[in-house]
């Protein structure tokens, strides 16, 4: 039962690495484009800026959502995991 | 919360603040109520209500005072964004759009109270369990997302009638002149019809749903440090705590606002003549 337990813990420890850095690198790889595309058209036509800022914001929220959802899933399996709890109540309820 | 050898405890601290005040008590989830969500969406929403229906009522054409002056800048900046969008009547959207961005934004905003401020006053009372932040239940941003599915289809089909709509999902994306390529083409728009609008409440309820939950969970995680009492990592929460409600302010402004523009979106667009 030890062992089953560690399996558990050791696979949701990468499982939420993972989920948290390809979701944090996902995020940034898609946040530098915007960020790079929303400078290079101010600077091409400054008189946009101010609808260009707000479309950026809108879009900013877009590429963090993704990123937060599974930072989210992440950090609840990471701190609250629901397959470790049901495995330490079996592990309580079997005769010692 | 004691000085405690972490662990266990910090782990049923975080499951404590996870669990909903269900009632009945002990009933399964599909006939059980999440009655702190209920609470705390009536509040804030009734809130918004009689703070805005307040200077709404008393409003002057001389000159306005500070309260009144934050009112009609609230308005202006959203029916700016709708008449955007939108190029039709304002009447039903402009108002949809105003509650839903500040409904949204109140329910939000009880993500940077202290986590354990309202549920300790909750507890108190006698609640079990309380979750001050209903925008953190998936049911609260599904129930929302799905009425505005509904309110798509309503207008998508009030705008070019029951059997309009119907032929515009038909045919529509894929479009031909053709009678038998029409009929082949069918299926495939009727399916790619079903996945939007699958898609649209599914995105927009989880959205919404994932960022303030993960806010959430952060603060309760910062909260969690702070139950160390004697210890290196007491300030260190407190600095957390402060930083963090800098940036979930930020995502609390812009998810609000999202929700509030892709609805507006998404109802426009099935009103669209193709």
């Amino acid at each position: 039962m030890e062992q089953l337990i560690a399996l558990i813990q050791a696979n949701t420890a990468i499982a939420a690495g993972l989920m948290i850095g390809l979701g944090a690198l996902g995020a940034c790889i898609g946040m530098g484009v915007m960020g790079s595309k929303y400078l290079e058209s101010m600077a091409r036509q400054p008189e946009l800026s101010p609808m260009l800022t707000g479309r950026m914001f809108l879009l900013v929220g877009l590429i963090d959502a993704d990123f937060f959802i599974s930072l989210a899933i992440a950090m609840f399996f990471a701190f609250a995991n629901p397959l470790l709890t049901s495995a330490l109540t079996h592990a309580a309820a079997l005769p010692h | 919360m004691s000085a405690e050898s972490g662990g266990e405890n910090f782990t049923q601290y975080i499951q404590h603040h996870l669990t909903f005040w269900n009632a009945p008590e002990h009933a399964s989830a599909l006939a059980s109520l999440h009655v702190d969500t209920l609470i705390m969406s009536c509040v804030l929403g009734s809130i918004f209500l009689f703070w805005f229906g307040w200077f709404a009522r008393r409003a002057t054409s001389g000159v306005p005072g500070k309260g009144q002056a934050f009112v009609e800048l609230a308005l202006e900046f959203i029916d700016g964004q709708v008449k955007d969008a939108w190029h039709g009547s304002r009447k039903f959207l402009g108002p949809l759009a105003l509650t839903i961005f500040f409904w949204i934004l109140f329910m939000n905003l009880m993500d940077v109270l202290p986590v354990d401020l309202i549920p300790a006053a909750a507890e108190a009372t006698g609640a079990e369990h309380f979750r001050p932040v209903p925008t953190a239940d998936v049911n609260m941003t599904f129930a929302m997302s799905l009425s505005v599915l509904i309110l798509t289809l309503f207008y998508g089909m009030r705008a070019k009638g029951i059997g309009g709509y119907i032929k515009g999902a038909v045919s529509h994306p894929f479009v031909s002149k053709n009678i038998f390529m029409k009929v082949l083409l069918a299926p495939f728009n009727i399916l790619m019809f079903t996945i939007e609008m699958v898609t649209q409440p599914v995105s927009l309820a989880l959205r919404l749903f994932g960022n303030i939950f993960a806010g959430d969970l952060l603060f309760m995680l910062i909260a969690g440090l702070m139950t160390h009492f004697i210890s290196l990592w007491y300030p260190i929460g407190i600095i957390g705590y402060v930083a963090w409600s800098f940036v979930e302010l930020l995502i609390i402004l812009i998810q609000a606002f999202i929700f509030m523009y892709l609805a507006v979106t998404y109802i426009a667009m099935a009103q669209q003549q193709h």
